[in-house]
């Protein structure tokens, strides 16, 4: 299958002469369309500057990325976040705390260029009727007004309404309640299923990576350490570390 | 009612700060329109002491200070506006600049910055008062707001550096917003408490700048302030002859004035800045 996002030896570096920090090594790997790949790793691991890189919220000092087999530094930043967005882990400094819910939908979909009211209304419509939120009720809303997990899902609202190719996660359920996490990540699972949007699914908990992911990247130090389907990761997992994560998920049973 | 407008109304320090200072805005706005006669016109003789005809006695060329006084207030306050929002406007406009954008731009920002802290205001305007005809309110105004804003500048750089790595500021990236559209809408909703304190040091420091250089002869043209009623005082040798009603009004008003200005922004400080919040 033809890969949607081909990252080459992505790396960054923080500070220059002898403090110098590589947040991110040599990190390769590519997404087919519709793949979730989950980026596990702890906190410092890298994952969410690998994140950020992906995002062209930083640019990387090296490497090279490809979306649709086009150089990503070619294509113009709206154009590129027209195909890429994302959902942040905090969903409390996600919103600015001055806007509406739906002031922060109109302005993001003004990414998409000029629309007719109408079509922007449905947009904003279907895409929280999709996250579970009746539009009356939190259009009007400002975040103070909304609990954690709604906040959460205005945000992956957000995201879908934009029907970008690849979505980037960046531990989207830490901030949340146990009880809401599964909510999330069947919003993600079922809009892989509905639009075909790729993942990527960064998160330190591989428990949930396990239960979303095609595949998961392993991050240590700023590295790849270990990348493989899932089921194979998860039960003969090879490097060290992963053995070490994956003895830190509670074990209910067997 | 807003919680935070409740809690400053509790605090006494807030409503002692804006009862003076309404106190002293109705004196230089109704006072000039209730005793509609000239400052600037001799109602009696060299330092004539208080009286029924001029309550707080005369000058040294025989004006009436108690509407000197009020005149002098008005110009005073004017020049503080001017001079306070020219600055406050400048500094926020270099320091989100540089603390937003960061690398280069903010190294030449702040280079900049530091080299105009490191100019005295006086040199500046003794070089600008021989070259200009005539000095007026608002050019003096204008040179003291255009030389002190760097203090403003940089805490407001400071702020905009922490501001600008939160997940929203992203956000609105992701949405397409630019540095100004994200300035404007991201940052500076966040720093509106911050600005309207830095706007209140930087009004209460142009009023004592005003006197200071009033004091030195550096004052406006063709007018009254209080810092041009303390020159001629000192000129007019008032201390010296004992005319205490010729220094000590304009003396103690600016006081009043600072006093009450210095209390406003620790009360907004304590209500805005939660670190400082007494239990």
């Amino acid at each position: 299958m033809k890969s949607l996002l081909e990252v080459e030896a992505l790396g960054r570096t923080f500070g220059s002469g002898k403090r110098t920090l590589q947040a991110v090594k040599g990190v390769t790997f590519s997404l087919a369309p519709g793949e979730i790949v989950a980026v596990v790793g702890e906190s410092g691991s890298g994952k969410s500057t690998l994140a950020r890189l992906i995002l062209r919220l930083l640019s990387p000092t090296q490497g090279q990325m490809r979306l649709e087999g086009r150089d990503v530094f070619r294509i113009p930043l709206r154009a590129y976040w027209r195909m890429v967005q994302a959902v942040f882990q905090d969903p409390y400094s996600s919103f600015n705390q001055f806007y509406s819910v739906r002031r922060l939908l109109q302005k993001s979909l003004g990414l998409l260029g000029p629309l007719s009211s109408q079509e922007r209304e449905a947009r904003i419509r279907t895409a929280l009727q999709s996250v579970g939120l009746e539009p009356e009720g939190i259009l009007g809303k400002y975040p103070h007004q909304l609990s954690g997990g709604q906040r959460q899902r205005v945000m992956i609202a957000r995201a879908i309404m934009l029907r970008p190719r690849l979505l980037i996660t960046d531990e989207p359920t830490s901030a949340l309640d146990a009880s809401l996490r599964a909510t999330v990540l069947n919003l993600l699972k079922d809009l892989r299923q509905e639009q075909g949007t790729s993942i990527i699914f960064i998160t330190h908990d591989i428990g949930q990576a396990y239960y979303l992911s095609d595949r998961i990247l392993v991050m240590h130090q700023g590295e790849v350490v270990e990348e493989g389907p899932v089921e194979r990761v998860v039960e003969q997992s090879q490097h060290p570390y992963t053995k070490r994560l994956l003895s830190d998920v509670p074990r209910f049973h067997g | 009612m807003n919680p935070l407008l409740a809690q400053l109304l509790s605090k006494g320090r807030f409503r002692l700060s804006v009862g003076i200072l309404l106190l002293v805005v109705a004196f230089a706005v109704l006072g000039p329109m209730l005793d509609t006669r000239n400052p600037l016109f001799a109602v009696g003789g060299r330092y004539d002491p208080p009286s029924a005809n001029a309550i707080l006695g005369t000058d040294v060329i025989g004006n009436d200070v108690f509407l000197q006084l009020m005149h002098g207030l008005g110009t005073s306050l004017k020049i503080g506006l001017i001079a306070g929002l020219v600055a406050t406007a400048i500094g926020v406009l270099i320091g989100t600049l540089a603390g937003f954008l960061g690398g280069v731009v903010d190294e030449i920002l702040m280079g900049l910055t530091n080299v105009v802290i490191t100019i005295p205001t006086i040199v500046i305007l003794i070089l600008l008062s021989v070259a200009l005809e005539s000095r007026t309110l608002v050019s003096l105004a204008l040179i003291i707001g255009v030389t002190s804003w760097p203090w403003t500048a940089r805490a407001i750089r400071a702020q905009t550096a922490s501001l600008r790595v939160r997940e929203h500021v992203d956000v609105a990236r992701l949405s397409g917003a630019g540095t100004f559209s994200i300035i404007l809408w991201e940052i500076l909703p966040y720093m509106f408490s911050y600005i309207f304190m830095a706007f209140v040091l930087q009004l209460a420091s142009a009023i004592l700048s005003e006197a200071a250089l009033s004091l030195l002869g550096l004052g406006p043209d063709n007018t009254i302030s209080l810092g041009k009623m303390l020159q001629f005082a000192i000129q007019g040798e008032a201390i010296r002859t004992g005319a205490y009603w010729a220094f000590l009004p304009p003396t103690l008003l600016l006081t009043v004035i600072s006093f009450a200005l210095l209390l406003l922004q620790s009360s907004l400080d304590e209500v805005f800045n939660p670190r400082l919040r007494r239990a």
